[in-house]
């Protein structure tokens, strides 16, 4: 049996908040919440993991150091060794002053590309994607609760919606 | 909710501001006719723009030749014009990552603006790194690739080749910085745009972006991290390109002191470009309540503590080239100050070192008038900056035998006012088509730090 999905606009982040924490207390199913600007303290409330793109940030930066580090050993103590200038070329190690500033180069750009890449690939935030959000104002000035319900429960959930604060409620067809 | 002393002067001015009117009112130049001013303005740039094209499709047909570059002053204004847009580019990063993990709020308002001049900025100072080795079809040479003329890569112990990793970093990171910033207001736009082909175009540029909390929760998890990596990266830039000077031996530039000078002289004429331009902005587009007095004034604080440094900095090189005993360094010194190009140098000093300490004067930090005529005087400044490092320099090296004079030849003047018909040809067109002020994160903030929120807070209202 399916379930219906229900839509609830408010005005204001701190109304939205509180009605999030009497849903859930009340037992609705909240399936997502659009907002056009993060409503800070929320995810906890929804029980939403904190995100590991931090993490992924460093993975990448690592990789981005080693990558760095392994392409001038390869070229300049490796393939063909060169000296310039009298910096001493038979050993990375001796010359590693000299290499400092592009491994931090190579160590910034993998991380910030790697993880921008990673937060639009996981969100799917892509060109030509379509918007998820069920009404145009919840990115100007309005917020949407969706929530999911029985078709036995729908009419209690709209009940409990507009006492929440809700301005306006509709069910998705 | 977050609230804030009601004797801190407000980000948000006006009575009646709603995430709504945040809205409308970033969205009226878009949706609406652009002004005949704006017109005029697009015009001027974009012959600037089409006269540089010129003088640079000259260069790279006849050669470098064209320029008045010589034999013994090889770098010249294509260097200085380099060095000059890639200190502006610096106050973008510095305003949209450094202010945001200091928590600056008042970088709500002109993050935006600025990250977009960092871009059109650094577009600028490439083209004369590209076009200054002489065979700009060959630059590819630039990167670690493969050849088939030999097994050789690219020298990693040049400051030059560091310079190639740094500036492609900086413009890759930053664009990415300012185009994640940017998804959350073009899905506002989209979701107000009624015209149909606008709406599309702003569908694609918006990437589907809804507004979830998860998508939200990593959208600041991303510009966080972001602004931690771009921050030290604008550090290591400049440093990098003073390094192009000062690891060479000549006497003036062979300095310590280099890096960080270079990066407080980028920083002031960064925030110097940002005033002129966000002057005119906020003027054209009624944004006052959103830059307001208060932000100008930040800017200008900002100003005198970077000009003050690059003063000290004037000052300290002065008296070591005199204490350090060196005769080549004091002459190189003396040369710039009573040599040829001693007009270069009064003028640097006079912009760069006594105009910035007016901005002490309250009154004068918060009129609009003067700070306007300011920033381009600094700016004008650090120009000269740049010349007198280079040209004097150059000019008079170890063996009299070298001695020359340069002087810029049209090609040289055409190409410069070229990359500025370029830089207000893309902001110009940036001001119109795209949201200029974040609008997402500035309605974090009208609940507590706008004028609104603190007159409700002292008249001992809810909140």
């Amino acid at each position: 049996m399916s379930k219906n999905i229900i839509n609830a606009i408010y005005g204001d982040d701190e109304v939205v908040l509180n009605a999030a924490k009497k849903l859930r207390s009340a037992g609705v199913t909240i399936r997502e919440i659009f907002s056009p600007y993060p409503i800070h303290g929320i995810e906890a409330v929804l029980g939403v993991k904190k995100t590991r793109l931090a993490t992924c940030a460093f993975l990448y930066g690592i990789t981005g150091t080693l990558l760095g580090t392994l392409m001038m050993w390869y070229m300049m103590i490796n393939d063909w060794p060169t000296i310039v200038g009298g910096k001493p070329n038979w050993k990375y190690f001796y010359n590693m002053p000299a290499f400092i500033p592009i491994t931090f180069e190579c160590t910034v750009f993998c991380a910030a590309h790697g993880m921008a890449l990673t937060f639009l690939l996981r969100s799917w935030i892509l060109p030509g994607v379509s918007p998820k959000n069920p009404d145009p104002r919840t990115t100007d000035d309005k917020f949407c609760v969706q929530v999911e319900a029985e078709p036995a429960q729908v009419d209690s959930v709209i009940a409990k919606l507009k006492e929440s604060g809700a301005e306006e409620v509709k069910v998705q067809s | 909710m977050q609230k804030e002393a009601a004797i801190r002067q407000p980000l948000i001015l006006g009575d009646n501001v709603t995430c709504k009117k945040i809205s409308d009112d970033i969205i009226k130049p878009i949706e609406g006719k652009a002004p005949r001013s704006w017109y005029i303005a697009f015009s001027i740039a974009a012959v600037m723009f089409l006269w540089g094209i010129g003088c640079l499709a000259y260069t790279v047909g006849v050669g470098i030749g064209t320029w008045g570059s010589n034999n013994g002053v090889d770098w010249a204004w294509d260097i200085t014009n380099f060095v000059w847009w890639i200190g502006i580019g610096h106050a973008g990063t510095l305003i949209s990552a450094v202010l945001l993990l200091f928590r600056q709020k008042w970088r709500m308002a002109i993050n935006r603006s600025a990250e977009a001049m960092t871009i059109f900025a650094v577009m600028c100072a490439a083209i004369f790194v590209v076009l200054h080795t002489g065979r700009p079809w060959l630059d590819y040479w630039l990167f670690p690739l493969p050849n088939a003329f030999g097994s050789l890569w690219p020298n990693f112990n040049s400051p030059l080749l560091w310079d190639v990793f740094a500036v492609s970093t900086y413009f890759t990171v930053s664009l990415v910085f300012w185009y994640i910033g940017l998804i959350p207001d073009f899905a506002m736009i989209r979701d107000r745009m009624v015209k149909p082909g606008m709406k599309k175009f702003y569908k694609i540029l918006s990437f589907g972006w809804s507004g979830r909390v998860k998508d939200w929760n990593r959208f600041e998890e991303v510009s966080l991290v972001l602004a931690g990596l771009s921050t030290p990266l604008v550090f290591s830039v400049h440093s990098i390109v003073s390094m192009d000077f000062a690891t060479s031996i000549l006497p003036g530039w062979h300095t310590t002191i280099f890096p960080p000078y270079f990066v407080a002289g980028a920083i002031f004429s960064g925030f110097a470009m940002v005033q002129t331009l966000l002057l005119i902005m906020r003027k054209v587009f009624r944004l006052e309540h959103y830059i307001t007095i208060k932000h100008i004034e930040y800017m200008n604080i900002v100003i005198i503590v970077t000009g003050s440094m690059v003063g000290v900095a004037y000052l300290s090189e002065l008296f070591i080239s005199w204490y350090s005993g060196v005769e080549y360094e004091a002459y190189a010194f003396l040369n710039r100050a009573t040599g040829p190009y001693m007009i270069a140098y009064y003028a640097m000093m006079t912009c760069n070192v006594i105009s910035p300490q007016l901005f002490w004067f309250k009154k004068i930090r918060t009129n609009l008038h003067l700070t306007f005529i300011l920033s381009i005087v600094v700016n004008i400044g650090m120009w000269f900056e740049r010349f007198v490092i280079i040209v004097p320099t150059l000019c008079r090296t170890f063996i009299p035998s070298t001695w020359n004079m340069y002087s810029p030849t049209f090609v040289d003047v055409g190409i410069f006012i070229g990359t500025i018909g370029m830089f207000f040809t893309f902001f110009l067109l940036f001001a119109r088509f795209f949201p200029v002020i974040a609008q997402a994160e500035l309605k974090t903030i009208l609940k507590s730090s706008s004028e609104q929120a603190h007159k409700q807070s002292t008249s001992g209202g809810h909140h």
